[in-house]
């Protein structure tokens, strides 16, 4: 062998997968096909060491149309003819080495994932990760992240409608930036990527390819790095109303018979966009890199098969209908090149002119070796895990008031308008539910439907309790939905981890995703799409295993939805769920007040089903008048957060607090909902309770300025409004 | 009596216009795209919100150039009526047919949030179903919305009632508080010296609805529709 292993790490290939290229190929690759195997066998797309774990999670349903893996996004049927089409995908590597253009073309690429489909992208969302603001580079990140989502979404007229925003040391300098996009589209009227027939042509549309992004799957994507300079060209630069023009006129050629499919170029550019398109077709390709339209002079065919250059679609059409694609697209003032052809020899043949620079089966670049790797649990996570409360004092009554405004302040837990506002999340003029509710809710246009959306995940649960963490992960955005008076219908994931190498980080994945799949399974909420993005470390610690769910459900007469404020005065207060017995591990509180993270977080499945169908049918029968999830913070910040949004007060009266008071007002037991319900319907929500097993406890009554519980909690609700505005 | 939205590459508010004016309203609307020149079927204009030409250089800079526009010029010159909106009416002001400029926002950033908008002046084509100093709520969403001009031209227009929306409180007080972006005297929308071509920052095409968080900004397209109709029939 005379490859050197500084080569080989330059595309991220083990020796053993070198020697095995070599054994099929009967020859050493030439450099070109090493670009390509390199990046095609990636984590990033070639999925080695997720794709075993990722079979675990249940992606069947009665409204699945496309599941995961088959095209660029999943597909559910939301009736009424329409279908929706969403997943969520990373750009954490890019945007740790170059924030503001890292963000921008995540933004751009998820939604090229959406429209290659032939759907109108409808809804963005994103779900970010940052260490302390008080760093100063974190600052830097933080800031040029959202300043990339905010000037790449905007330009597109697509509404940014919600997400959530996270702080733990863990994330300094490793960033995750996990940007979701839904669209809809007809039933029935959906493009595929596959190249279909030989004979069929290739064409590359959208912007001339560059140097950028090369090496961007394989080098930034599926390695750990800690040099930040040298890997900046890695980063490709995003040019969204070129995104917005190829939108249009993407959506214009989908209605055309003669376009037979449409890939985007994403990671490892048009190597994958073409290799896949022909291997889902079973064909071969021939084409020749010439043809590709560039944007210097002296690029190699190695630059032009690697680059990520961002906006650019393969468009892949019936011989002789060349042309109409061009007249289609010169409308938009946008350009084409046919660049090669289908063939039915099964090989990928690329051609610099007359010169074959690459010439291999598609079947080996399409199959990566899959890794099932035997995860250890981690010896520190035991230590974790075994901590006990009684090591710290409890809260005295007197503590109450200051931890509350301490927790609202949080950046985890303050209001992240700051952040929202510089996104549009209005245009489309579809918006019904605005950013900082438990989901963000459109409406459908020509029905009476609507739907909710919304982004979670907890790394620090998924620290101390992998399992419980991935299930909790599920059940959250569930909950957050119902909240909103939606069912539940399909999530797509994005799994960020460390280095699966390592034992206790395969560990971490294995657990997280066995998690999310008992919770899929209980709640019956199919995977529909998803990303993974691994070797999220930086100096070689792994960041929080933090498997970020998307998730959409329905709303079934729009006019039944809910919201999380406390209404009218008067109002009936309750607990739905059950008072909190869940421990204190793992909390918000623990982590502000304490600086521990420390515990075991759980999850009861069973009583989360229950609260949560308790609490969708109290919607829908128009029994409820708000509906909040309790999460980060626990009771006190779900009632403080109800009383902010409402501008009202809260009284509680006979409050008995058995155990320990910071359990019992900051600890975050899962499975519960704070909801408010008119006087007179207190009978119907105690029936509906007694029917779903659900425990419902009685908190107080809607009105006056403040917050008050017995001796415990009396704030008046514009001090804990501006606690909760300063956060961030 | 029709409206015409035109359409630049880069325009995102088109279709929402579209929706307020046409599905809400029942108005007749159609769409002009940035390469035609003809536009006699049309009553009244809307150049409508987005990054037109990828707002790249300065917002609406490219597009002034547009092949529309030299008729957009000609439609107003001749006492049509003109409405721009966000990006619309950056437009109209790089094409000299508003006065003044729209500056980046003072804390340059993006802002998408909503706003109350007093109503300045109701003797104008674009307001008459408002009663001057009715504030209504209308968000904005915009980078480049802080209005701009010399002292000279901002005292001829405050004299000739050129200021037609100013940010406000809820309550209707024209104070800094309320100012989202550091427009000079709090200058959310004007009128050109004609009185037939407006320029606003927000977005009345998005309060079109109860659903949307109010319906506000039909106010606007009514006014427009009762003077078109008063001087047809």
């Amino acid at each position: 062998m005379t490859i050197s292993t500084a080569e080989l790490n330059k595309v991220a290939l083990s020796r053993e997968e070198y020697d095995f290229i070599v054994q099929k190929l009967g020859r050493e690759p030439t450099e070109v096909e090493l670009g390509m195997f390199g990046s095609l066998w990636s984590e990033h797309c070639g999925y080695k060491y997720s794709a075993p774990l990722l079979k675990l999670l249940p992606s069947r349903g009665e409204r699945v149309l496309v599941g995961p893996g088959e095209e660029n996004a999943g597909v559910v049927d939301i009736g009424d003819g329409q279908v929706v089409v969403m997943k969520i995908e990373s750009h954490n590597h890019p945007s740790a080495i170059e924030p503001y253009q890292g963000a921008a073309t995540g933004v751009g690429g998820i939604v090229r994932d959406i429209f290659t489909m032939g759907a109108r992208p409808v809804a963005l969302l994103n779900s970010l990760r940052f260490g302390p603001l008080e760093n100063e580079h974190n600052r830097y990140l933080f800031n040029g992240v959202v300043g990339g989502i905010a000037g790449y979404g905007n330009c597109l007229g697509i509404p940014d409608v919600g997400g959530e925003i996270v702080f733990a040391n863990c994330y300094s300098g490793n960033p995750l930036v996990n940007a979701l996009c839904l669209g809809i589209a007809e039933k029935g009227k959906l493009m595929k990527s596959q190249a279909g027939a030989a004979g069929n042509v290739l064409m590359l549309v959208g912007a001339d390819t560059g140097r950028d992004g090369i090496h961007g799957a394989s080098g930034l994507a599926s390695r750990t790095f800690d040099g930040e300079q040298e890997l900046r060209p890695t980063v490709q630069v995003g040019n969204p109303f070129l995104e917005k023009l190829l939108i249009e006129a993407c959506l214009e050629l989908v209605q055309a018979d003669w376009v037979m499919g449409m890939q985007d170029l994403g990671a490892a550019g048009l190597t994958s966009s073409v290799i896949e398109s022909v291997a889902k077709a079973d064909k071969g390709v021939d084409m020749d890199v010439l043809k590709v339209s560039r944007r210097e002079e002296g690029m190699t065919p190695y630059e032009v098969m690697l680059s990520e250059s961002q906006e650019r679609m393969l468009v892949i059409v019936r011989e002789g209908c060349e042309d109409r694609v061009k007249a289609v697209l010169e409308r938009w003032d946008l350009c084409a090149d046919v660049i090669g052809q289908v063939t039915d020899d099964g090989l990928a043949v690329i051609r610099e002119g007359e010169k074959v620079v690459a010439s291999v089966p598609v079947s080996l670049l399409s199959s990566p070796p899959r890794y099932r790797r035997q995860g250890k649990k981690p010896l520190w996570l035991e230590e974790v895990q075994s901590w006990e409360a009684s090591s710290l004092l409890d809260l005295t009554a007197r503590q109450c008031n200051e931890t509350l405004l301490r927790l609202l302040s949080s950046p985890n837990i303050a209001s992240k308008e700051t952040v929202y506002r510089q996104y549009d999340h209005q245009v489309m003029n579809n918006s019904v539910v605005l950013p900082g509710e438990d989901a963000a809710v459109l409406r459908v246009r020509g029905t009476e439907k609507g739907l909710s959306l919304t982004c979670d995940g907890n790394g620090r649960y998924c620290y101390l309790d992998p399992c419980a963490g991935g299930a909790i992960a599920v059940a959250e955005a569930a909950r957050n939905l119902v909240c909103s008076g939606a069912c539940p219908v399909a999530l797509t994931d994005c799994l960020n981890f460390g280095n699966p190498e390592k034992d206790d980080v395969y560990y971490q994945m294995e657990e997280c995703i066995k998690g999310m799949a008992q919770a899929c399974d209980m709640l019956q909420i199919p995977v529909i799409s998803g990303n993974v993005s691994l070797y999220n470390e930086t100096r070689g610690e792994a960041i929080y295993p933090t498997p970020v769910v998307g998730m959409v459900g329905v709303i079934r007469d729009l006019k039944r939805r809910c919201t999380m404020p406390f209404k009218d005065e008067g109002d009936r207060v309750f607990l739905l769920g059950g008072e909190g017995d869940g421990g204190i591990g793992g909390s918000e509180y623990l982590a502000v007040m304490h600086g521990l993270v420390k515990g075991k977080p759980s999850i009861d499945l069973d009583r989360e089903k229950q609260v949560q169908q308790c609490c969708l049918e109290a919607i829908e029968r128009g029994i409820v008048k708000s509906a909040h999830d309790c999460a980060d913070g626990g009771l006190m910040v779900a009632v403080a957060e109800c009383c902010i949004a409402g501008g009202i007060g809260l009284g509680g009266k006979e409050w008995c607090i058995d155990g320990r008071l910071d359990v019992a007002l900051f600890g975050e037991q899962q499975g519960r909902i704070v909801i408010s319900v008119a006087p007179d319907a207190v009978t119907k929500v105690e029936e509906l309770a007694y029917k779903y097993h659900a425990p419902l406890d009685y908190l107080g009554q809607v009105g006056g300025e403040q917050l008050s519980l017995e001796e415990y909690i009396c704030l008046p609700v514009e001090e804990m409004a501006k606690a909760w505005r300063r956060g961030i | 009596m029709k409206f015409g939205i035109v359409v630049f590459p880069g325009t995102w508010s088109d279709g929402d216009c579209y929706y307020a004016i046409h599905n809400v309203l029942g108005y007749e609307a159609g769409y002009i795209w940035h390469k035609e020149t003809d536009l006699s079927d049309y009553d009244c204009l809307v150049l409508p919100g987005g990054f037109s030409y990828g707002d790249y250089l300065r917002a609406g800079a490219i597009a002034r150039f547009s092949r529309v526009m030299v008729s957009v010029e000609r439609f107003a010159q001749n006492g049509g009526l003109v409405v721009g909106i966000c990006n619309g009416f950056q437009i109209l002001c790089e094409a000299g047919l508003l006065p003044g400029v729209l500056l980046p926002n003072d804390h340059l950033q993006y802002r998408c949030q909503g706003t109350y908008l007093r109503a300045e002046n109701n003797a104008v084509p674009f307001t008459s179903r408002c009663s001057t100093g009715q504030v209504l709520k209308v968000p904005i969403s915009h980078y480049e919305g802080n209005y701009f001009a010399e002292d000279a031209v901002l005292r001829e227009m405050e004299a000739n009632g050129q200021i037609i929306f100013r940010y406000c409180s809820p309550h209707g007080e024209v104070t800094e508080k309320f100012n989202p972006n550091g427009s000079l005297h709090n200058i959310a929308g004007i009128i050109n010296n004609g009185g037939n071509v407006m320029g606003m920052m927000p977005h009345p095409e998005r309060v079109c609805e109860a659903l949307l968080g109010g319906d506000d900004g039909n106010l606007i397209w009514e006014s427009i529709n009762d003077y078109l109709h008063g001087r047809t029939e």
